[in-house]
């Protein structure tokens, strides 16, 4: 398995120490997860690690880590990475991101592509496409559990289960929606000045999308796209908002294809 | 012994339960008719009349879309009984301040209050509860610090009086604050905040402000009373005066047994109604992630279930008193030492189906029959005989009921 080269260091950066793990051999990696928690410990990433060094901090206030004291939204985290991709000295890296973590991979982009090759954004947020009573991204925090699922997932059955965890997985779960809901509240889910920054974007940029996503939809994501220069979109069938867990052999050939 | 009346300004007259999934947040107000509504208002402001009448203290809150409590703007109903009242004191338990953008202006609005009523303001401050996140739109993360901060900024505006000054807080910034009217009571008018735990007592104990317990009944009021009690003797090196707690409950008082049961149990109303799944009772941040584990697994509510009261049950939890005047006063006394005892009596008067004409026997037998008692109560007060009384009294063992109530005690 791959997972049994996994490694996790503890990096310390001015703001905040931050956790990343690392596994497999070859070109970085660096994978930013979303609002769900960590991703590298999952089959895509055991794939991935076969032609990639991954790199993947936890965000802090994830996976049972402490939100820093002085952190207010998801700017915080934005400088943090600056230091950490300085301390990890990235170097012609792709940068991964999911979600909540494709938002912060772009924003990062947006300030510097100094340390990346590649952009990969898999279904993230961060822009806002409509009208102001548009609502282009599902309000997470104001949903019915069984309406999130069918809304995140092609097979809703494949949704985590809290009944089915232990205490101490749903305290992780719970700290975990704190989170994202530290960085994420208002602007909800996304930068009203980023459109205006994503010309600064000079990397090849993928974007990789569901195709049964509802939490942003691959409309929202064909949006997203035209806002950034020469992007590409790849859209996978039979998934919804993570389709690197529903479908990782065909997210693992999109970024395959992308990459070579 | 302060008693003082609340009703929540319910709008009771809504569809069955079944189909809605939520009476706050989302139930549409289609089901709200204005005409309705105001023979609510009017009826309302006339039971609180009624309740200065009676030499009752008057208490006042608000809450956001939802149908148990129609008074968005606590600040309105203060203004309108300010001037419609003589003698009472008009408690608003609360302003919620980690919700309201402008700590400022409830500084203007509050301190209008205390002068219009010429100093009978008592102004509350609380966090707000888990469903007001959404209508709010603020997280509730750092809650309890908002509120806080908030809170500096009003003491602030209200105490200064010598020209604009400025603050630039971590959540509120106001450059040129000089607010006119300044309250009428120097320095200001006594505080309140609401207490759900030992912990958050203790910063209201060491301000000296009056902490309110909100139906924490047996299983919680002992803690929570011992965490102020406890603070504030760590920082002012005495005991802490017994006006400065508080406990709130349903109260229901009548001629005989029969009918105080029927009235209680139209008073359940306040429990049962609050029918809130977990996407509004769950905000992330506003519980600590191990209530918020129990309340995601559907330990309660999770699947939309509103709270399951009974009478005797609650009784039994000292969440209602209800009963003929000797019962009624029993059972407070019975609480009272059990608590190691308290100030202010907080009575949820009226709820839901409740009349007027209900609510008025009721508070008229709980005024010349309880009360009167209950202030020898606490004239008698003797700290050393309350320790002795109270240690006499085990923690009594009542079935847990996982987070229930876990929102009211807020």
């Amino acid at each position: 398995m791959a997972g049994s080269s996994e490694r996790t260091t503890s990096i310390k950066l001015p703001g905040a120490t931050v956790d990343v793990v690392r596994k497999g051999t070859g070109p970085q990696l660096f994978m930013l997860h979303g609002g769900g928690g960590p991703v590298a410990a999952m089959p895509f990433a055991d794939k991935l690690a076969e032609s990639f060094e991954i790199i993947a901090p936890v965000h802090p206030g994830f996976a049972g880590s402490a939100i820093p004291d002085h952190f207010d939204d998801l700017t915080d985290l934005i400088y943090l990475y600056l230091d950490l991709m300085d301390a990890l000295e990235l170097d012609d890296a792709v940068m991964m991101g999911f979600s909540m973590g494709g938002w912060t991979a772009a924003e990062l982009a947006v300030i510097s592509t100094a340390r990346l090759s590649k952009l990969i954004l898999v279904d993230p947020v961060g822009v806002k496409v409509g009208g102001r009573e548009d609502r282009d991204i599902a309000d997470v925090f104001a949903t019915p559990p069984d309406d999130l699922a069918r809304l995140m997932w092609h097979d809703p059955a494949k949704a985590p289960d809290p009944t089915a965890m232990t205490d101490a997985q749903r305290q992780v779960m719970q700290s975990n929606r704190v989170a994202l809901g530290l960085y994420t509240w208002q602007p909800y889910m996304h930068n009203p000045k980023l459109p205006g920054r994503l010309h600064r974007i000079d990397v090849p940029t993928l974007l990789i999308w569901g195709e049964s996503d509802g939490l942003v939809t691959p409309d929202y994501g064909r949006a997203f796209c035209d806002m950034i220069k020469g992007a590409e979109m790849v859209v996978i069938p039979e998934a919804g908002h993570a389709p690197q867990a529903e479908q990782p052999a065909a997210f693992v050939q999109a970024v395959a294809s992308f990459t070579k | 012994m302060k008693a003082w009346f609340f009703t929540e300004d319910a709008y009771p007259q809504l569809p069955d339960q079944d189909t809605y999934r939520s009476i706050r947040v989302s139930l549409p107000n289609k089901h709200y008719d204005p005409e309705i509504g105001a023979d609510n208002y009017h009826q309302f402001l006339d039971m609180w009349l009624m309740a200065e009448d009676l030499g009752l203290e008057i208490m006042l809150n608000e809450h956001h879309q939802t149908a148990t409590c129609v008074v968005p703007s606590v600040p309105i109903i203060a203004g309108i009984l300010a001037r419609e009242t003589k003698t009472a004191r008009i408690l608003v338990l609360g302003n919620p301040l980690s919700n309201l953008p402008r700590p400022t202006r409830t500084a203007e609005e509050m301190a209008m209050i205390d002068v219009i009523s010429r100093g009978r303001l008592e102004c509350g401050f609380v966090r707000g509860v888990p469903y007001e996140t959404a209508p709010a739109n603020v997280s509730p993360y750092r809650g309890t610090e908002r509120m806080w901060e908030a809170h500096d900024l009003i003491i602030k505006a209200w105490t200064t009086h010598d020209g604009p000054f400025n603050f630039e807080g971590r959540w509120f910034h106001a450059r040129q604050v000089n607010v006119w009217p300044r309250p009428y009571q120097q320095p200001h008018p006594p505080i309140w905040v609401t207490i759900g735990s030992a912990g958050t007592a203790v910063p209201v104990a060491e301000h000296e402000y009056t902490g309110a317990v909100f139906l924490a009944g047996y299983p919680g009021v002992r803690s929570i009373f011992d965490g102020y009690r406890n603070g504030y003797m760590a920082r002012h090196g005495h005991e802490a005066p017994l006006d400065r707690l508080a406990y709130c409950a349903l109260i229901y008082v009548a001629d005989d047994e029969a009918e105080a049961k029927a009235g209680g149990e139209l008073l359940l109303w306040y429990m049962t109604s609050n029918k809130v799944p977990v996407e509004y009772s769950n905000p992330p941040g506003y519980h600590p992630p191990a209530v918020a584990a129990q309340i995601a697994s559907g330990s309660r509510g999770g699947a939309g279930i509103p709270l399951q009261a009974t009478l005797d049950d609650q009784m039994a939890r000292g969440n209602m008193f209800c009963g003929t005047p000797d019962q009624v006063y029993e059972q407070i006394k019975a609480f009272y030492d059990y608590s190691g005892g308290f100030g202010n009596l907080l009575i949820m008067g009226q709820a839901g189906h409740l009349t007027f004409e209900q609510t008025r026997r009721s508070m008229t037998l709980f005024s010349q029959e309880v009360y009167p008692r209950l202030k020898e109560l606490t004239a008698s007060y003797d700290g050393d005989a309350m320790k002795e009384t109270r240690a006499a009294l085990p923690d009594k063992e009542l079935a847990d009921l996982g987070t229930f109530g876990v929102e009211f005690v807020r």
